[in-house]
């Protein structure tokens, strides 16, 4: 993969103004953004009344979020560290009242005024220290301790990330559940290395709906297995530090023969020769195998 | 920045008690129409902080809102109020100028209509 944006220079200085307007040009990178602010806007889950709310877009940059929520009738509240970006915005004349501010630095808003907030490939910035003051878990703790008071009771807030990896996620949502959120993790198109986006889903207070679902190669809804048992009662996965990771999957009794079924038809379905089942499938070995 | 904005924003600066609303020193103020929405008019006055909307409405020079805060009856029925609701909340942008903590006078100068939040290392 090609050097991380942040791993080169601290934003407010990566996306200057030449950057900007690379950024905000590139129709491959606007329609990106257009797809996933859509989904973003999907898993807020807002009440389907025709209210328009009012929204916070973290890391808003030139708008192209935020056109997004506009275009779906809501009012909304962009934040951005770079002035760069933003002076775009205000040449693309969006509708959302901007903002320059570092969300590291705590959000500054009164509480439960917010319905709902989305942040479209920006939070992994925070992960950073871009500064030798800059310590990421403090900033990381201002951020997310003053969305949670920001955000009404109810209201959710999605984050789509690009986590360089396991352990910054872990670092996220860490600090997420510290601050008092409850949530999971939603992954689209997990198979395909190409297509998969993460979308952090977090919830301020009890919820009624369940967590959506992610969506798979055949474009129907899986579930990430944390939130499969939740769906059952209705209700939240509040996941803790030592949620199973992906490879822990299985349980102690070892790989049953149901499980080992199911793995050669997937690998039959994406068109690998496998070996007929029969009675002999996932027959338990002596041990000296 | 609108005044809805304005009625949400506090300063951030760290051991501030009095930190909310920021006063408005404005230099420029423009007003951009709006469409009209009662129902989200409706939504948003439950969160609003009356006073610090009369504050800064008064401080862009629109006068025209009561001083107290309507009950449910008036939102419902009276619809010149909340046109004029509508106005101060949506349509008064302020373009130039600064907003001011009103405790350390701390100023965040506003420019091409989007408030400077960002903190100095101490006042973090």
């Amino acid at each position: 993969m090609s050097n991380r944006p942040e791993l080169l220079a601290p934003p407010e200085i990566f996306y200057d103004e030449t950057e900007a307007r690379k950024y905000t040009s590139s129709s491959r990178i606007v329609e990106i953004q257009a797809k996933l602010s859509e989904r973003a806007l999907e898993l807020l889950a807002l009440p389907e009344d025709g209210v328009p709310r009012f929204l916070l877009d973290i890391g808003c940059g030139s708008g192209l979020s935020g056109e997004t929520l506009s275009e779906n009738g809501h009012h909304w509240i962009g934040l951005d560290i770079s002035a760069s970006m933003l002076n775009v915005a205000v040449e693309r004349e969006v509708e959302g009242d901007l903002l320059l501010g570092d969300m590291g630095q705590g959000l500054g808003l009164r509480s439960g005024v917010i319905d709902g907030a989305i942040s479209i490939s920006a939070v992994q910035w925070l992960c950073n220290a871009d500064k030798s003051s800059h310590e990421p878990r403090l900033r990381l703790k201002a951020f997310f301790g003053s969305l949670y008071r920001c955000l009404s009771r109810g209201a959710r807030a999605v984050f789509q990330v690009y986590p360089e990896n396991i352990a910054q996620r872990e670092l996220i949502l860490r600090q997420a559940l510290q601050a008092g959120f409850g949530g999971g993790l939603v992954v689209d198109y997990p198979h395909s290395t190409k297509k998969r986006k993460e979308f952090l889903v977090l919830t301020c207070g009890p919820v009624q709906t369940s967590i959506q679902t992610g969506k798979n190669e055949y474009d129907e809804s899986c579930s990430e297995d944390d939130n499969s048992e939740d769906e059952e009662n209705g209700e939240v996965g509040i996941s803790d530090r030592n949620r199973p990771r992906k490879k822990r999957r299985t349980n102690k009794q070892g790989k049953g023969r149901e499980w080992v079924l199911k793995k050669k038809e997937q690998s039959r379905r994406k068109g690998n020769n496998v070996p007929a089942d029969s009675k002999y499938t996932a027959r338990k070995r002596k041990s000296r195998f | 920045m609108r005044l809805i904005v304005h009625n949400m924003l506090s300063c951030n600066i760290k051991g501030v008690v009095n930190k909310f609303p920021l006063r408005i020193e404005p230099e420029k103020i423009i007003v951009k129409k709006v469409d009209f929405n009662p129902d989200f008019l409706k939504h948003m006055f439950a969160k609003i902080d009356w006073k610090a909307l009369v504050y800064g409405a008064r401080s862009m020079e629109h006068t025209e809102l009561p001083d107290n805060a309507p009950d449910i009856k008036t939102l419902e029925s009276d619809e010149s109020f909340l046109r004029k609701f509508h106005h101060a909340l949506l349509e008064l942008h302020l373009e130039e100028g600064s907003l001011v903590c009103p405790e350390t006078g701390r100023k965040f100068p506003v420019n091409k209509g989007i408030p400077n939040m960002l903190l100095h290392e101490d006042e973090v």
